[in-house]
């Protein structure tokens, strides 16, 4: 299913709240292949439970064991980082995408 | 192998001495390890030893590619004093094991070379500079 065949249906034929992730391509193998996720929740931290005890393999790449989000990935709810929107408790609305972008970092030292 | 053009090794270039004295980066766009778009970020690591590709411009850049069927290749940085080679630092956070990693130095005449990181280890690829 596409992401805007996602996107245009109706939410009372999904029955709960579901966001549109975008798995970046280091992820994919480990996500089955997939580079678009439709995931159940109310909160980033939700998402993001939902999606690893589906895909273990990437839990320790997204979260810490504390639960909150690892220091390398940024996640985006739309256009908004959510380490502004409270981090793992950010609010998740329908049909909103969520984009995890791995950290791009390194450097001489 | 990675391939771009001179205006982009140009471009590359010029981010890279623009961000003195700190390292400079971006990425880069393209397909089948052929460069069509080179993105300057700024440095939010703001070091002149470690670099931080902004996410937001990692977002936009990545929306992009996805609208023009690309992919986001890789990634440019700059050493200020020391080799063009991939530091532990650049082995240890290579974010993703399909990507190109291009490294100017700026330690005296600049140098470009280019890598792939895989598991752990370096491998130099050719560097292909066309007209």
């Amino acid at each position: 299913m596409s992401t805007q065949q996602v996107m245009n249906q109706r939410d009372d034929e999904r029955g709960v709240m579901a966001a549109v992730l975008r798995v970046p391509t280091v992820l994919r193998p480990a996500m089955g292949g997939a580079s678009v996720i439709v995931v159940e929740g109310d909160t980033v931290g939700e998402v993001l439970l939902r999606l690893t005890a589906t895909y273990p393999a990437v839990k320790r790449q997204l979260l810490n064991p504390d639960g909150t989000l690892h220091r390398f990935l940024n996640v985006y709810v739309n256009d908004d980082d959510v380490r502004y929107l409270g981090g793992v408790d950010a609010s998740i609305a329908n049909n909103d995408e969520i984009t995890l972008l791995p950290a791009v970092a390194g450097g001489a030292t | 192998m990675l391939s771009l053009n001179a205006s982009q090794r140009d471009a590359i270039l010029a981010a890279c001495i623009r961000a003195l004295p700190n390292e400079g980066c971006g990425l880069l766009l393209g397909a089948r390890d052929v460069v069509t778009d080179v993105v300057d970020s700024p440095n939010v690591a703001d070091s002149a030893k470690l670099y931080e590709v902004d996410p937001r411009v990692l977002l936009s850049a990545t929306r992009h590619a996805d609208d023009q069927g690309i992919d986001v290749l890789g990634v440019f940085h700059s050493h200020t004093h020391s080799e063009a080679y991939p530091s532990p630092t650049d082995v240890a956070q290579a974010p993703d094991p399909s990507w190109h990693y291009l490294i100017v130095s700026l330690r005296d005449a600049p140098v470009m070379r280019s890598f792939r990181v895989l598991e752990g280890s370096v491998v130099e690829e050719p560097l292909s500079i066309g007209a």
